[in-house]
């Protein structure tokens, strides 16, 4: 792809042209600057937050480290896509009924994070539970009700809520 | 600026023959940084991560080797097969970054970056990988220890492309640890990688405490010499010893990260437990 070239992403379920872009944009800039995505958010840029975590083909990834133009063909999920807007999903329902949510920045990354490890993992242990999200920063919670929550989930799709 | 996205092999090497100064972008982890930041401006990216020759690895009984793929993931290097046959590699991949970064940087990202901090670097110095270099004038296999010139210098040329890195498989206990200001997410301020080698040799390697990973060659033959492979045993006073010919072979610096002097004490630190790890008695 040259110069400016457009190109296409394929952004919870829909096709999403990126025109007029400099090329070297990260998909964190591209998915809010570009397509109007502002659930992501950017912090650190580098890598160290979390707050901007994305599925790509399925890999919970920062999309700040990603090269938008080089996921040209990959699915990108968002916490935009995560369930249908006003239906929050389990996750989403935990952090609330949990209090895991206080000024709500790294939320999104850690719902995309919880999403991810609950895939992979469905009972994970509590110590499982703190590596699989320490690549995700809060300032406020302590991290004490966000590892309830995803307790929480976890019994929810064993047993049923 | 141009992206190209190459699925094989020989397309990727025609395109870095074509423009050798192109960059060539793995996992993105270390390069999206500097161009976020406005540190770097490509003119031309490869993107290899879907090059399927990249991303594979082969385990070769005959040989007892491992050539891993330079588009490996750190992610795969967790994975129970890297822990059966290189557990240093593997417990190396689990302190790198968090699980978003290593579901995307790979081993041969960490080689071309070539950062005396990078966590994967201790343990192909001491097991004494291998590098497979591919341009479109051939092949060229060079070791680690040639490889690595300095901090982030390699001798990899222009139109050169790291292709896959080959790992002895040895039979002898092996452990990566490392020192930084917490579990995770965290670029190491002293690591170290100890083997022990099919001929009973100890094998020690340092990383973030120099300009290169350094080979300590004064602790591994003293280590040689004083321990006991039938019962598992080093005296206390040996496994001391050991640390501190470590942490005189370290040349550490003063940086942001942390004093020179915490760098060497914590690498006396870090080789006595991994010795007292490999030999738990006596």
């Amino acid at each position: 792809m040259a110069e400016n070239e457009a190109y296409v992403l394929h952004v919870n379920g829909s096709r999403r042209e990126v025109a007029d872009a400099w090329l070297g944009e990260s998909l964190l800039y591209v998915l809010r600057e570009r397509l109007g995505l502002l659930g992501s958010k950017a912090a650190c840029e580098q890598g160290e937050c979390g707050s901007c975590s994305v599925l790509l083909d399925d890999e919970l990834v920062c999309s700040c480290l990603v090269l938008a133009a080089s996921a040209v063909g990959q699915t990108v999920v968002t916490i935009e896509g995560i369930a249908p807007h006003g239906s929050p999903s389990d996750v989403q329902r935990a952090f609330v009924e949990c209090g895991a949510v206080q000024c709500g920045f790294c939320t999104p990354g850690l719902i995309m994070a919880a999403h991810a490890l609950l895939e992979r993992t469905p009972q994970p242990t509590g110590s499982e539970i703190r590596e699989e999200l320490s690549g995700n920063i809060c300032r406020c919670t302590g991290y004490g009700r966000i590892i309830e929550a995803v307790q929480r989930v976890a019994v929810w799709r064993a047993i049923g809520p | 600026m141009s992206v190209l996205i190459p699925t094989t092999l020989a397309e990727t090497v025609e395109a870095l023959a074509g423009e050798p100064s192109s960059m060539v972008l793995a996992g993105g982890t270390d390069a999206m940084v500097e161009i976020n930041g406005g540190r770097l401006h490509p003119q031309a990216v490869i993107a290899v991560g879907r090059v399927a020759e990249l991303r594979t690895w082969t385990h070769d009984v005959t040989s007892s080797t491992l050539r891993i793929g330079a588009a490996v993931t750190y992610g795969e290097l967790e994975g129970r097969h890297f822990q059966r046959w290189v557990p240093a590699l593997s417990q190396a991949a689990r302190t790198v970054g968090s699980p978003q970064i290593r579901h995307v940087a790979t081993l041969g990202g960490n080689v071309a970056t070539c950062s005396p901090a990078g966590d994967g670097l201790p343990v192909l110095a001491a097991l004494d990988a291998v590098i497979h270099l591919v341009s479109n004038a051939g092949t060229r296999d060079v070791t680690f220890a040639n490889f690595m010139v300095g901090p982030k210098r390699t001798t990899l040329q222009p139109g050169e492309l790291i292709e896959a890195i080959t790992i002895p498989v040895l039979s002898g206990w092996q452990g990566y640890t490392k020192v930084g200001v917490r579990n995770a997410m965290v670029i190491s301020n002293a690591g170290a990688c100890l083997a022990i080698d099919d001929e009973g040799g100890v094998r020690l390697a340092l990383g973030s405490v120099g300009p290169t990973i350094i080979r300590c060659g004064d602790a591994e033959a003293f280590a040689a010499s004083v321990v006991d492979h039938e019962s598992r045993s080093v005296t206390d006073a040996d496994a001391t010893e050991f640390g501190r010919l470590a942490a005189a072979a370290a040349r550490p610096i003063d940086d942001h990260r942390s004093t020179a002097e915490y760098r060497r004490h914590a690498v006396a630190v870090l080789s006595r437990r991994l010795l007292r790890r490999a030999f738990p008695n006596g």
